[in-house]
């Protein structure tokens, strides 16, 4: 027996086998004990209760949702608003964060004072402090009927952004939304698919003019289908009463987080982007130039699609870490997942499995998002004879 | 982007740096127009036009056009110290300071090896723990649920550190143990921590965590929650450490095999020393984000400074008065991690010219 233990393959099995079953083993007591408290305090485990209705409301959702809804739509509708959240303030941060990046490798002395200046002060002061200041700020805004108006037809109030909008079903405008994404990545497909590289440049900008006439198109027609009847297409808030009718309202909790989270993020993609420039080599600057290209020309055409490649998974790892913090919304009062989540405990008390639902949806948006961009970057990534500096 | 002068006189470098093109002077003359209008009118709001003192409270109350600062001479205690009892406040404005000094300590190398380190933090952390809590030395004992503002945004900042340091070396070690089943659920554990949000451990730690533990082990809430956002902070840095590690040379490990050294002592003496130092830039990153996310727990109930921030203009008295206060809050939190963050520069490009 004691000279088993002396064979170093045995004694690591036993090591392994020890800190795999040590780890069983809390994961059972902690099991145990949620069972036995959960008895003692007469509480139903398990998943029925999403089927129940929640009896509370959401103040934004962008499905519709009431009170006699169930939890599992609720959830949902949790979902949905922080990917909504997420997507807007990711886009944000990411064109903010690009112009201060390009502002702080300009050479311009006053541009890169500016850049650093934006950057130092948005990333050292946390994200939760600048959501609450933003919100602050947005709430004490005039009331409705003092509102600061912009040309008569969107109004700055203390309750809210008052926007025009078309008088169109909410369905048809995400169907465009969705057939935008899907024209941007035909065009993208287009531009760099090895497999249409041997086609003319002429034929390919052809090829893409004709993709976004089809979607304006599309659109249109979409439009047109999902008409309000009896409206006038276009859909102007106007005062009456107290409040605002009509148009879009961006409520005070939503602009706050968006321009919190697009604020922070852009701090930090402004780093990363300046990186970016910086680890081109010079050569690549002054080889445009010696082919005569314009300053704008080497910028745009061999630059900028060198950095995005030499940041790409960096910049990975950036969105990831900013679509977790669109939790920060509960504490302003936005209904994300999170929040969802919360109250949905408080109101239900069946902690362990919302808990669960909490981590499950984030693990699965994470990995999803980290896949996808992944798969863009494996896509778009130098190789080969390219990698030559 | 870098130039080169040739002759370095301050026209030239002007014209070099400012208006070297048309395109460059439109810059110039653009932002140079936004940031001297920025400045203006942050000057004159800050300080020219600004009310100081508590008693012209009636002044800014109906718009003086400028900063209310007198909120903060009315109310900078509540905000530094949160609900401390009033003649204790000194205990907690010296640990403040002691906590301040070991940190500012920590960045000399003298400190730079296990013994002194531990050494430092440990001591420094009982100063800080006994002043807060006192019970000792005539001191009138104050629980954790007084501390409050400045000083417990610290005490959480130093325990998660004290704590998740330690964590995550044992985590970066099992992560890299050679055997399949340990690394491998070492991973699967790392990745899961790191892809949830912070504010989701946090809240599991405080809400979930007494429903599967036995009661002997729940303990105060706070430190769960200090313990929830320590192995959040391990997760992360072990992952640094890893990169540290890697970054070393097989060599080193497998001469320090050949004379003969046990496993303790090659982590000890030849891979942990050399993986902090290549990790030292991220890790100082790290500590810097560890610090402004303490101001997540305000979200759980706990009343550091951001939320005795809130407090500060949460009644009817003050309650006009919400940019100063958070401007003041924000400059708190910026002279810290700024320091921290510019330490961190500067110790990267120290390295980057041991390097060369």
């Amino acid at each position: 027996m004691l000279a088993l233990l002396k064979k170093k393959s045995v004694r690591d099995d036993l090591w392994q086998f020890g800190f795999v079953s040590a780890l069983a083993l809390l994961v059972v007591i902690f099991a145990l004990t949620a069972r036995s408290n959960l008895e003692a305090q007469g509480l139903t485990s398990g998943f029925g209760f999403l089927d129940r209705a929640t009896g509370w409301g959401v103040n934004f959702s962008l499905i519709e949702f009431s009170t006699s809804d169930t939890y599992l739509k609720v959830i949902w509708v949790g979902i949905l608003n922080s990917l909504f959240i997420g997507a807007i303030s990711l886009v944000c941060a990411t064109f903010l964060g690009t112009v201060i990046g390009v502002m702080r490798v300009s050479g311009n002395k006053i541009a890169e004072l500016v850049g650093t200046t934006f950057v130092e002060i948005f990333r050292n002061i946390p994200l939760l402090l600048q959501v609450y200041f933003w919100y602050a700020l947005l709430t004490a805004l005039p009331k409705p009927k003092e509102a600061v108006s912009l040309f008569d037809v969107a109004f700055l109030s203390g309750r809210g952004i008052y926007l025009p909008g078309l008088n169109v079903s909410g369905i048809m405008v995400f169907l465009s939304v969705v057939l935008l994404v899907l024209s941007l990545s035909v065009v993208l497909w287009i531009k760099i698919a090895r497999r249409l590289q041997r086609l003319p440049q002429i034929r390919k900008t052809k090829l893409v003019r004709g993709v976004w006439l089809a979607w304006v198109i599309a659109t249109l027609l979409l439009f047109w289908i999902g008409r309000i009847p009896d409206t006038t297409l276009p859909n102007i808030p106007y005062l009456k009463g107290l409040n605002y009718r009509d148009g879009i309202r961006v409520s005070p909790e939503l602009l706050a987080c968006i321009v919190g989270i697009s604020i922070y993020g852009a701090a930090y993609i402004g780093e990363i982007v300046r990186a970016g420039f910086n680890s081109l080599s010079k050569g690549q600057g002054e080889a445009g130039h010696a082919l005569g290209l314009t300053p704008w020309q080497t910028f745009t055409r061999i630059k900028l699609p060198l950095a995005i490649r030499a940041v790409m998974p960096t910049l990975i790892n950036q969105y990831v870490w900013l679509f977790k913090s669109t939790t920060i919304g509960i504490a302003i009062g936005f209904v994300d997942f999170f929040m969802v989540i919360s109250t949905a405990i408080n109101q239900s008390g069946q902690t362990l499995e919302l808990v669960a639902i909490l981590m499950g949806g984030f693990l699965i948006i994470n990995y999803s998002m980290a896949w996808l961009l992944n798969r863009v970057n494996d896509a778009i990534k130098l190789k080969g004879t390219q990698l030559r500096v | 982007m870098a130039k080169t002068y040739q002759n370095p006189n301050i026209i030239k470098r002007l014209r070099a740096d400012y208006f070297s093109n048309r395109t460059d002077t439109t810059l110039t003359l653009i932002f140079g127009a936004c940031a001297a209008w920025a400045l203006w009118n942050l000057i004159s709001w800050g300080l020219l036009n600004a009310v100081w003192s508590a008693e012209d409270r009636d002044l800014c109350a109906h718009g003086s056009g400028g900063a209310c600062w007198a909120v903060i001479d009315a109310r900078w205690r509540l905000i530094m110290f949160g609900l401390y009892p009033y003649e204790e406040q000194w205990r907690s404005g010296i640990a403040c300071v002691v906590m301040v000094l070991i940190v500012g300590l920590s960045c000399v190398p003298w400190f730079w090896n296990a013994k002194r380190i531990s050494a430092l933090w440990l001591t420094g952390f009982g100063i800080f723990y006994v002043l807060m809590r006192g019970g000792y030395f005539g001191l009138t004992p104050v629980f954790e649920q007084n501390w409050g503002g400045l000083s417990l945004t610290l005490f959480i900042f130093a325990t998660v550190s004290l704590i998740g340091m330690p964590m995550a070396i044992v985590f970066a070690l099992l992560r890299r143990s050679e055997l399949p089943w340990i690394s491998n659920t070492m991973g699967v554990i790392i990745d899961t921590i790191r892809s949830l949000p912070l504010l989701s451990i946090m809240f599991t730690f405080a809400i979930v965590l007494p429903f599967v533990l036995p009661s002997w082990m729940i303990g105060d809430k706070l430190y769960r929650v200090i313990f929830g956002y320590a192995l959040f902070f391990a997760c992360y840095q072990a992952e640094i450490l890893r990169g540290g590690m890697q970054a070393l040379p097989a060599g080193q490990e497998e001469a320090a095999k050949a004379l003969g050294m046990s496993y303790w002592h090659r982590i000890g003496y030849i891979v942990l020393p050399q993986a902090f130092r290549n990790a030292l830039p991220p890790t100082i990153n790290q500590f810097v984000i560890t610090f402004k996310e303490t101001s997540l727990v305000v979200i759980i109930g706990f009343f550091e400074i951001l939320a005795s921030g809130n407090a500060a203009f949460g009644n009817s008295e003050w309650n006009f008065a919400h940019v100063e206060v958070y401007a003041f809050v924000a400059l708190i939190y910026f002279v810290f991690v700024f320091a921290l963050s510019r330490y961190g520069a500067y110790l990267e490009r120290r390295m980057a010219v041991a390097e060369r």
